[in-house]
């Protein structure tokens, strides 16, 4: 036996933590994005979650025009901080439709109230069959969807100030 | 006396139970099928073993099967309600893979980033055999 080899299981073992030492300074990133950018809406129709507002359906989302649509819910804490940036957007003109994840319209209403009300239109998916089958792991999510009904861009998280510049980039790229 | 305390416990268990039922009411799945079994129990036992290779996607270190959270019920519904259809478990899993990616499954398959991983034991393994033997050979010599 070569003189060298006795000192290869030592060295294969070294190896082996080098590589989980750095696999553990490296924990895994806890947010799943979607697979579906770049392909259609699913066909769904979800009820109006409040009497005096539309729901939500594919076909007002491919009548050639862009969309932004954003998942919420009245019991989501992070959901509350994104009213400022969604209105903003909803004062530049940009329509911003609304799934809500869970909820009943008391709560919807009060939360509406109290942080304002940035959407043209909001539907309710009680069972989250809409997000799932869009691929949204979670609330607050967004998406921007162009004229012909196809999901172009995923935000995951609530959308603050800071995420403006760039979808509004985006905005403008697939409006044109 | 005695009575009285009777009375009183009765009212603290009947609020207590009040509670019980109004939490139990609100915290209900949208749809029965996060809880309620198949009625073709083959069915059943199809949707039971891909609930436990499904990853929840709220709470990461579970499967779908296993976890209280709402999503993963609402996620349990939905393979429920694909295996009565007539879906088979590897196309519902595809479904869920094609907006999650392999994440979501933990049925490990042979794929461009994980081919080292079943490959590795065996070349470990055949260094073993490898190293074992030279030493033998060499304990034979004198």
């Amino acid at each position: 036996m070569k003189p060298w080899l006795k000192w290869l299981p030592l060295v294969a073992f070294a190896l082996c933590f080098v590589l989980f030492r750095l696999a553990l300074s490296h924990p895994e990133n806890p947010v799943v994005p979607s697979k579906q950018i770049g392909k259609p809406l699913p066909e769904f129709h979800l009820p109006a979650a409040l009497p005096d507002m539309a729901g939500v359906e594919t076909r007002q989302m491919k009548d050639g025009k862009p969309h932004f649509l954003n998942i919420f819910a009245s019991w989501c804490v992070p959901c509350a901080q994104e009213s400022g940036a969604l209105m903003a957007m909803h004062d530049a003109g940009i329509p911003i439709m609304a799934i809500a994840i869970r909820d009943k319209p008391a709560d919807i209403t009060r939360f509406l109230n109290r942080y304002g009300n940035p959407y043209q239109a909001i539907g309710v998916d009680q069972g989250s069959q809409v997000q799932l089958a869009i691929g949204s792991s979670g609330v607050p999510e967004s998406f921007l969807i162009d004229g012909q009904g196809v999901i172009r861009y995923q935000h995951i998280g609530a959308v603050t100030e800071s995420d403006l510049p760039q979808l509004m980039t985006i905005w403008r790229q697939i409006t044109a | 006396m005695t009575w009285l305390k009777t009375g009183l416990a009765l009212l603290a268990f009947a609020v207590f139970s009040f509670q019980l039922i109004s939490y139990g009411v609100a915290e209900q799945p949208y749809d029965p099928y996060a809880e309620q079994p198949l009625k073709n129990p083959a069915q059943e036992n199809q949707a039971q073993d891909l609930m436990h290779t499904l990853r929840c996607l709220v709470c990461q270190g579970q499967s779908i099967a296993d976890s209280n959270a709402a999503m993963a019920a609402d996620m349990r519904a939905i393979v429920r309600h694909d295996i009565e259809k007539g879906w088979s478990p590897e196309q519902v899993r595809r479904w869920f893979i094609d907006r999650y990616g392999d994440w979501v499954s933990y049925k490990p398959t042979w794929s461009k980033r994980s081919w080292p991983l079943w490959i590795l034991p065996l070349v470990i393994l055949s260094g073993g055999i490898f190293l074992i033997t030279r030493l033998f050979k060499r304990e034979e010599k004198p």
